[in-house]
């Protein structure tokens, strides 16, 4: 999967657990707590789908790595090599 | 025996299977019209079932439907809805003194099948199962919900009493107002239980469940060939207030709630009493201050199923035998059993009859079950009663209702009269 493709499958699933949120003007570096309404159920959401869609696993002291679009690409690009993007 | 604060109710929010409004679930016990459709379940297949149809996007986001559970969805639409028609501005209202109280017959189940179905496709590895199972569970979820919707800080919480508890709801809610302790009450019951194959599968395995080749002619209590419930969801919670505050804010009032009362048969898992219903009715009447004779109409409980139904109208038959303007009538002919909403959802139902005085009749009775017969049990078309010709009008409604392990509950409103 591509840094591109992680953004997309990342937005999908909030897509999924905030679906009242826009996240056209997301921006990849600013914490996804300030820009839109996601709550820690949420990131644990976030957490279940990854673990769901692509058998992911996301130790809790990795849960920070998350905090941000960027975060989530930095962090997930090893794990989601050759994975093929999945969108709900 | 002590003197209370009178309480009265002043709103009304519902949903259940043929209307999401007094108006409109009034209009269609007049007019006859079923709310029972085709329905299919997994792992029980094709039956029926009383849906609600209300757009839950009007109060919720789509966040919190997603989040939260069927009961909490339909606790916050009738929460809503009975402040609304209260007239009550929530923003004018201390959030601290609203209490919030939802009769459930049960609640988890759905989630709780709901998770095991999921994490069964991960070959039950735990790490699927989610962490919104605990919140969805709680057996205070669906009032806890209305609270996180609404913003309140009074007390909310579920009364458990199978399906007797539409009326525990309101009941409680009552006695909160009467000692104080709040200043409005949203109490009634809901259900989400069409939505747990369980409940349709023991229903099945004990023979109660309704079985019809036209799902609007299935709920037929009273009917030689009833069979059976058919399960369905549905929810109505009353504003209810103190008299006094009331009259002094102009409020419309739909009826004073004179009584009630609730008791247990202490005799079987299942099947019902006819002395323990019959001393829930008499009990409620006392408590009222209320004569058998001066009972305008009684709503049934009667679910349809073969023995439940002969054992109400024996309890009916030895309360009100001699008394010649009582009128009796059922509900679920029309929505099936909707559980823990089921005596709040069938007394909002009759309510209206204060203002139209009307009975609206028992559908789907054919053939009177002679163990069945009552006298003035109104079926097939509305009847206007006598006393309503006469000019008196229609002034008092006993609503039972009837759960498992042998939970009665009746209650007593009257039209209100200074």
């Amino acid at each position: 999967m591509t840094n591109e493709e992680i953004v997309i499958a990342i937005k999908d699933i909030i897509t999924t657990i905030a679906p009242d949120e826009d996240l056209s003007a997301l921006e990849l570096d600013v914490r996804l707590r300030d820009q839109i309404e996601l709550d820690s159920m949420d990131f644990l959401d976030i957490v279940m789908e990854l673990r769901k869609r692509y058998s992911v696993q996301v130790p809790e002291e990795d849960y920070m790595e998350l905090a941000t679009l960027q975060g989530c690409v930095d962090y997930l690009a090893p794990k989601l090599a050759g994975k093929q993007l999945v969108t709900a | 025996m002590l003197e209370l604060p009178r309480v009265v109710i002043t709103g009304v929010g519902l949903t259940s299977p043929n209307g999401d409004s007094l108006a409109e679930f009034r209009s269609n016990l007049l007019d006859g019209v079923s709310g029972v459709e085709p329905y299919e379940i997994r792992h029980v297949g094709e039956t029926l079932a009383g849906v609600c149809h209300f757009d839950a996007s009007r109060h919720q986001k789509r966040k919190e439907v997603r989040r939260g559970t069927r009961a909490g969805s339909i606790a916050i639409w009738c929460a809503r809805e009975t402040l609304t028609d209260a007239g009550l501005e929530l923003s004018e209202l201390d959030r601290h003194r609203i209490g919030v109280f939802t009769g459930i017959t049960e609640h988890g189940n759905v989630e709780t099948e709901n998770q095991i179905h999921e994490v069964a496709q991960y070959g039950f590895d735990l790490s699927f199962w989610s962490h919104h199972h605990n919140p969805r569970t709680v057996a205070n979820n669906p009032a806890g919900e209305v609270t996180l919707n609404l913003g309140l800080h009074g007390p909310a919480y579920s009364l458990g009493g199978a399906c007797a508890a539409g009326n525990l709801g309101l009941i409680h809610g009552m006695q909160q107002l009467q000692l104080g302790l709040i200043d409005v009450a949203l109490g009634g019951g809901v259900s989400e239980s069409i939505h747990t194959f369980g409940i349709f599968a023991s229903f099945r395995a004990q023979g109660a469940l309704a079985r019809h080749e036209d799902p609007t002619r299935a709920s037929r209590p009273f009917d030689r060939d009833r069979n059976g419930i058919v399960v369905s969801e549905g929810g109505c919670l009353f504003t209810l207030e103190r008299l006094d505050d009331a009259l002094a804010r102009g409020a419309r009032i739909y009826a004073e709630v004179k009584g009630y009362h609730v008791n247990s048969d202490g005799t079987d898992f299942v099947l019902p009493s006819v002395e323990g219903q019959a001393g829930c009715i008499r009990g409620a009447l006392a408590h009222s201050g209320v004569a058998p004779h001066e009972v305008d109409i009684v709503n049934t409980h009667a679910t349809s199923t073969p023995s439940g139904d002969i054992a109400e109208c024996g309890a009916i038959r030895s309360v009100f035998s001699d008394c010649e303007t009582t009128y009796v009538n059922n509900t679920k002919g029309y929505i099936g059993h909707t559980m823990g909403a089921a005596g709040a959802l069938e007394l909002a139902g009759n309510l209206p009859s204060f203002e139209d005085g009307l009975v609206h009749p028992t559908i789907n009775l054919d053939n009177l079950d002679p163990e069945c017969e009552l006298r003035n049990l109104v079926h097939g078309e509305p009847t206007r009663p006598r006393q309503v010709t006469d000019g008196e009008g229609l002034h008092t409604i006993l609503n039972m209702s009837f759960g498992m392990l042998g939970i009665n509950s009746a209650v007593v409103v009257q039209s209100y009269r200074n």
